[in-house]
C-alpha cells in the first residue's frame, strides 16, 4: 500500500505545482520506457548492477571471513580493531578519490573502492556475530562428539547466519548508494554517470526517470530475493505479530 | 545381555578459575556396570560439574575418570541431557533428535520422539514447543545415541507430575531392557527413590560423599510403599548431613 500511496501524492503534487522541473510520476513513466526501449537504460542499469554485484559478493566473502577470525583469535582483534575502527568511519568519497588517483580511472578502482567501504561493515557486524555464540551449544558439540564438519553444519553456521544475513541487508543498501556515487565522480557508463550528465542539463525528467529504474530494481531484489530468503533462512524464529 | 560400562571416578582436585575453595578434593566413585546411581545434594555442590567431567565436557581438573577402562573424552559418545534442554533452535525436534548421531535414521529418530509421547512433534522448532515438550526432546535426544552409559542431569525437572510418573516408567523399562548404566543427578529425592538402584548424596566443601545408599528393589517393581521407603530414606540421609 505504501508505494501507490507515494505515487498518487506525487501525481496530485505535480498537478498542483505545474513546473517543469517537477514532473508528474507519469511522465517519468514515460521517459523511463523511452530511455529503455530507445536509450542507454538498460545498458547502464546493467552496468550498475555488475558493478554493486561484485562487489558485494566480494565484499561479503572477505568481511565474513575477517570478522570471523576477529571474533575468534583474540590477537588479531587486538591488533586490528583500529584499523577497523578507521575503515568504519572513513568518508566513502574519499578511499574512491584516493583509489581513482593511484589506480585511475577504472573498473577496478570503482569497484575496490566500494568493497572497501563495505568490508569493515561486514567485518563489524559478523565479529559481533561471532563473540554472541554459545558456550552451551559448543558443549552440546562436544558431549555428542560431532566431528568439525558436523559442528560448522549444525551450530557455526547456524549461528552465524543472521548476523551474515544483517549485514548483507545493510551493506547492500550502502552499496546501492555509494556505487551510484562514485559511478558520478568517475566512471564511463552507469545509473551514477548518466545522472551527472543529465544533472548538467537539469533534465529533472531524466534524473528521475532512471533513478525510478533503479529503484524499481532494488525493490524487486528486496521483494522477490531478499525477504524470501530471510524468510526460508530463518523459519526457527517465533514470528513477531 | 549387553551391559554399560563400568565407571571409576578419581578426582585429586576440582577448583574453578578465581574460586578460593577447591570443589572437589579426592574424591572418589567406582561405579559398577549397568547401575543407575543418582548423585543427591544440596544445589552448587558440584553434581553437575561431576557429570560434566564424566562426560568429558570439564576437563579442567586434576585426576581422572575412566570410562569401561577408556579416558572420558575418548570413551563412546554417552547419552546426555542437559540441566536445560539445550535444542538448537534452528533444528525440528526430529532433526536435533538426529544431530545426536550420524547414523540415526528419521524413523529411529519418529520411533524415539513417539517413546517420550511426542510422536507428532517432529517437524516443530523448539520454539514451538512448551518447556515439558522441550525437555522430552532432550531426552529422546539422549536415548537415541543408543548409548550404553546414560548421563542426565536433573532430567525430570519443570515436567508436570502425571508426565514424571509415565517418563519414570519409559525409563525405568528402557534400563531394564538395554542395561545401560545410568548416573542422574537430581535434587528431588522422588526421582532418586523412583529409578536409582544406588544414591550418592555429595556435601561440605570441598565436596565429598556423605551416604552412598543402596536402594536394592529393581526401578520397575518398586511399588508404592517401597517408594515412599526409599525416598524417606534418602531425605533422612539428606537432614542428618544438613544438621
Amino acid at each position: 500500500m505504501s508505494l501507490p500511496l507515494l505515487l498518487t501524492i506525487w501525481q496530485v503534487l505535480s498537478m498542483i505545482i505545474v513546473n517543469r522541473l517537477f514532473p508528474s510520476p507519469i511522465m517519468v513513466a514515460q521517459v523511463m520506457w523511452d530511455a529503455a526501449t530507445e536509450g542507454r537504460l538498460l545498458g547502464d542499469l546493467g552496468k550498475t548492477l555488475w558493478r554493486a554485484a561484485m562487489s558485494f559478493v566480494i565484499a561479503m566473502a572477505l568481511g565474513t571471513a575477517i570478522g570471523i577470525a576477529f571474533g575468534r583469535v583474540r590477537w588479531v582483534d587486538r591488533l586490528f580493531s583500529g584499523w577497523l575502527l578507521v575503515g568504519l568511519n572513513l568518508p566513502a568519497i574519499v578511499i574512491a578519490i584516493v583509489l581513482y588517483i593511484w589506480l585511475g580511472l577504472n573498473e577496478l578502482s570503482l569497484i575496490l573502492a566500494v568493497i572497501l567501504n563495505k568490508v569493515p561493515l561486514v567485518i563489524a557486524t559478523v565479529r559481533e556475530g561471532v563473540r554472541s555464540f554459545s558456550d552451551d551449544l559448543d558443549e552440546l558439540g562436544t558431549v555428542f562428539r560431532m566431528s568439525a564438519l558436523r559442528r560448522l553444519r549444525l551450530i557455526f553456521i547456524p549461528q552465524l547466519t543472521p548476523f551474515v544475513l544483517a549485514a548483507a541487508r545493510t551493506g547492500l543498501s550502502l552499496i546501492w548508494k555509494i556505487v551510484l556515487v562514485f559511478e558520478v565522480l568517475g566512471s564511463d557508463g552507469g545509473i551514477g554517470y548518466r545522472i551527472s550528465i543529465m544533472f548538467q542539463f537539469f533534465n529533472i525528467s531524466g534524473i528521475l526517470a532512471y533513478t525510478t529504474a533503479f529503484i524499481l530494481v532494488v525493490l524487486a531484489f528486496e521483494y522477490g530475493i531478499m525477504r524470501p530468503l530471510e524468510r526460508r533462512i530463518l523459519r526457527w524464529r517465533p514470528v513477531r505479530n | 545381555m549387553a551391559t554399560g560400562p563400568e565407571l571409576k571416578i578419581d578426582i585429586a582436585e576440582k577448583r574453578f578459575p578465581g574460586a578460593p575453595d577447591a570443589l572437589f578434593a579426592g574424591l572418589r566413585l567406582d561405579i559398577a556396570p549397568s547401575s543407575v546411581v543418582a548423585l543427591v545434594g544440596p544445589s552448587g555442590i558440584g553434581k553437575s560439574t561431576l557429570l560434566r567431567m564424566i562426560a568429558g565436557i570439564d576437563t579442567d581438573f586434576s585426576g581422572s575418570v575412566e570410562i569401561g577402562g577408556q579416558a572420558a573424552r575418548a570413551a563412546p559418545t554417552p547419552g546426555f541431557v542437559f540441566q536445560d534442554p539445550r535444542l538448537l533452535p534452528w533444528l525440528t525436534a526430529i532433526d536435533n533428535i538426529r544431530a545426536a548421531d550420524p547414523d540415526c535414521t528419521h524413523e529411529q529418530a519418529m520411533e524415539v520422539l513417539g517413546r517420550v509421547g511426542l510422536a507428532g512433534a517432529g517437524a516443530l522448532y523448539p520454539y514451538q514447543l512448551s518447556g515439558g515438550m522441550q525437555r522430552r526432546v532432550a531426552l529422546a535426544r539422549a536415548l537415541v545415541v543408543n548409548a550404553r552409559l546414560l548421563l542426565l542431569d536433573e532430567p525430570f525437572v519443570s515436567l508436570d507430575r502425571t508426565l514424571v510418573g509415565e517418563i519414570h516408567a519409559l525409563f525405568a523399562r528402557l534400563v531394564a531392557e538395554s542395561r545401560p548404566t545410568v548416573v542422574f543427578v537430581s535434587h528431588l529425592t522422588e526421582d532418586a527413590a523412583a529409578l536409582a538402584d544406588r544414591a550418592v548424596l555429595l556435601g561440605h566443601r570441598p565436596a565429598c560423599i556423605v551416604a552412598d545408599m543402596s536402594l536394592p528393589i529393581a526401578g520397575a517393581e518398586r511399588d508404592q510403599a517401597t517408594l515412599e521407603r526409599y525416598r524417606a530414606m534418602l531425605d533422612g540421609a539428606l537432614e542428618s548431613d544438613g544438621d
